[in-house]
């Protein structure tokens, strides 16, 4: 007769309350957080079918398999499926078995204990059991021993990773301190404590291949020591407890809260404070895994890889050194990257952007000079408004008249492809308010967008083509021009290759295309400049394209940045395109194509330009 | 010119020396998106300042829409928009009219 409870088990079973009661008590903090609507929006996405659905496959997916890790870094993904995914199935497979073969069974004990086994049985369940020899019993034992075999096989790629992180693809990762050291020593050795004390006990509780053949037999040499067992079980649970203890105060926080992050998610929510709600489960979801490290344009300048999101997330976290987190809210490029390679889908720069909008300034901005612009082109007389609604209408925006290239461009296609336009904005235009919001001042960047808004709805057209991505995004994103589709002139000159307006000669001349941010990364606009590319020239590859383009360095999403660290950002995205030897840069945003300009050793040219050439050749 | 409080001034100077650096050119100024609706300079503001003429700077400061054209066309590689924003943050607006 084996017991039915040990004092072992009590550590595991103290630190399991409060770690269940911490984040219950979280969950609940941050979704009364979250403001009225969000909340309501949140507490109706759990219930509809659909969303439910596609919580629960998100779930799966994200917190066990780790599907967007195994995109990107196969090993990684074995790495944390084979402990998420082993860890969870333990969890599950091990209740089944503890109710199916419970020691309880047919006994009489008092509620409350009742309640305890719950807790403790299915995790220490050999300590308890006597082995059966029925099939039932010898599939679970199989089962525990599987997955806690997959388990140690994912630890054991994360030790190589943490002693030569280039082995698993990684160049750099984030930096602990000696308290995430601990926690990760004690997450690392719970499972071979396991191993090793249902192991020590395998002749009376049984067991399948690994703890019974290789364990018992070989590393106990097939004897049954009854202090040696007890040892190992108590380790094993004093391991599971500071585990458990510390857990909500290291990085692993993020086993639970992706959970949360998920649900919060798909119910459509944002961040719209830098510390509550929604940020606060961003923030305690992210496990620290450095991925963005690598990929962040500012790694390029020695030091600043301490701005990187995986820093930022933290110092917020720790709640302290409010300058710093400003700081490194500013120094942001806003290029997204980070965003694109986080395997959680942390939006960090939604949290720097409602960061930003804490900044008070003393003096306020005053557009009344707005209200006395009636009609961009001034000169030009009123009288054919009305007829312009199968014209389309050419908003270049404020950046593109720096780059008159890419305007003439743009005008000689037009007309070469006998399209009814209208250049709006010839003689300048007012800002699209993308730069203001990035500085955080939204209300600021409203006034803009009203008065454009009223000034390109006033022309009546029906479509409209932009030639700067910053433009496109905040078009696309905060303008209410209803009725109007929204193009990119790398959309339209496409649209316009494919329907046969344009006759263009391919040449031999290679070229490298440079994904926008905006374009990209933002709205997936990848094929689109590729396709056109295609036909005029060779298109080469660069050393990371489309979602992994790098930054050119001149973005206006950081405010602090030095031109010393912007150039060595921008020569080192010219070095990644100009690898396969193009003739020409091409990309197709006006900020890219003068940031690249002044450092670029072969000529850069918009994608309008090149266009016009094929044509003219 | 020995009259004029700079301590404001200084301050911005401290958070941004490249300030210093700016030779009054004008690239900024013709480049300007406010510019070209008002008579926004930015070389004008520093130069404002300089001269503790504050409160002509920051009736300019305040049509600043931004954009940072001025920052990519600078001849000195100055940080315009963040020179800017260190103004709004840092002078006063009530305590200079």
């Amino acid at each position: 007769m084996r017991p039915i409870f040990d004092p072992f088990v009590l550590p595991f079973v103290i630190s399991m309350t409060f770690v269940l009661l911490y984040c219950i008590i979280g969950m609940i903090r941050i979704i009364f957080q979250l403001p009225k609507e969000d909340r309501r929006k949140f507490l109706r996405s759990l219930i509809y079918p659909k969303s439910a659905l596609k919580n629960f496959r998100d779930l799966v997916n994200d917190c066990l398999f780790h599907t967007k890790i195994w995109k990107r870094k196969p090993l990684l993904g074995y790495m944390h499926m084979s402990i998420a995914l082993g860890w969870f199935m333990i969890i599950i497979v091990g209740h089944f078995e503890s109710i199916t073969f419970s020691p309880l069974r047919g006994l009489e004990v008092p509620f409350m204990q009742k309640m305890m086994s719950n807790l403790y049985l299915p995790i220490f369940f050999r300590y308890f059991a006597i082995e059966e020899l029925s099939l039932k019993a010898q599939i679970f034992s199989f089962l525990m021993d599987f997955f806690l075999l997959m388990i140690i096989s994912g630890i054991f790629i994360a030790v190589v990773k943490k002693k030569k992180p280039k082995k698993v693809g990684m160049k750099r990762v984030t930096k602990f301190g000696i308290k995430e050291d601990m926690v990760r020593l004690s997450l690392w050795t719970i499972f071979p404590l396991r191993f090793l004390a249902e192991s020590s006990i395998a002749n009376i509780a049984g067991g399948s291949f690994l703890t019974k053949y290789l364990g018992f037999e070989l590393v106990f040499g097939g004897n049954y020591n009854e202090t040696l067992s007890m040892v190992f079980w108590w380790l094993y649970s004093i391991d599971l407890a500071i585990f458990m203890t510390l857990l909500p105060f290291s990085r692993y926080m993020h086993i639970p809260a992706e959970a949360l992050l998920i649900l919060l998610r798909n119910a459509g929510l944002k961040t719209t404070e830098p510390r509550k709600g929604y940020a606060v489960a961003e923030i305690y979801s992210c496990p620290s895994c450095g991925l963005c490290i690598d990929v962040c344009p500012m790694s390029e300048v020695k030091d600043n890889y301490k701005n990187t999101a995986v820093y930022f997330i933290r110092n917020i976290r720790k709640g302290k050194r409010r300058r710093d987190v400003k700081n490194m809210t500013e120094k942001c490029l806003m290029c997204g990257k980070c965003i694109e390679v986080c395997p959680l889908g942390i939006e960090s720069l939604n949290i720097k952007i409602a960061q930003r909008k804490k900044t008070y300034y003393k003096i306020k901005s005053d557009f009344s000079y707005l209200e006395r612009l009636q009609d961009y082109k001034t000169t030009r007389p009123q009288d054919d408004l009305s007829a312009h609604s199968q014209k389309t209408l050419y908003f270049a925006g404020c950046m593109s008249h720096l780059t008159p290239k890419i305007t003439r461009s743009m005008t000689k296609i037009f007309k070469l492809a006998n399209e009814n336009f209208e250049f709006l904005d010839a003689d300048g235009s007012i800002c699209c308010g993308r730069p203001m919001m990035l500085t955080g001042k939204i209300n600021e960047a409203k006034a803009l967008i009203a008065k454009n808004t009223e000034l390109i709805k006033k022309s009546g057209a029906k479509k409209l083509v932009l030639s700067c991505p910053i433009c496109y995004k905040v078009f696309k994103e905060e303008y209410q021009l209803d009725g109007i589709e929204i193009l990119h002139h790398t959309q339209y000159i496409n649209e316009l290759i494919e329907n046969d307006k344009l006759n263009i000669d391919r040449s031999d001349k290679r070229y490298a295309y440079h994904d926008p941010c905006e374009l990209g990364r933002a709205f997936g606009i990848y094929d689109e400049p590729r396709n056109v590319i295609d036909n005029i020239g060779l298109l080469t590859q660069g050393k990371s394209d489309r979602d992994m383009s790098a930054c050119c360095g001149g973005s206006i999403g950081s405010l602090t940045m030095s031109m010393e660290e912007r150039d060595e950002i921008t020569k080192n995205t010219i070095k990644d395109l100009t690898l396969n030897q193009p003739d020409e840069i091409v990309t197709a945003c006006p900020l890219c194509l003068k940031t690249f300009a002044r450092l670029s050793p072969i000529e850069v040219k918009d994608i309008a330009e090149i266009v016009v050439e094929g044509l003219e050749g | 010119m020995d009259n004029v409080d700079l301590k404001l001034f200084n301050k911005i100077e401290a958070l941004n020396p490249d300030i210093n650096t700016c030779m009054a050119c004008g690239l900024c100024t013709a480049t300007c998106t406010a510019g070209n609706f008002t008579d926004m300079s930015f070389r004008k503001i520093i130069l404002m300042l300089q001269r503790g003429k504050d409160k002509e700077a920051i009736e300019l400061v305040k049509k600043c829409m931004m954009c940072g054209k001025c920052m990519m066309i600078c001849s000195r590689g100055i940080n315009t928009r963040n020179i800017l924003l260190s103004i709004t943050r840092i002078y006063n607006e009530e305590q200079n009219i």
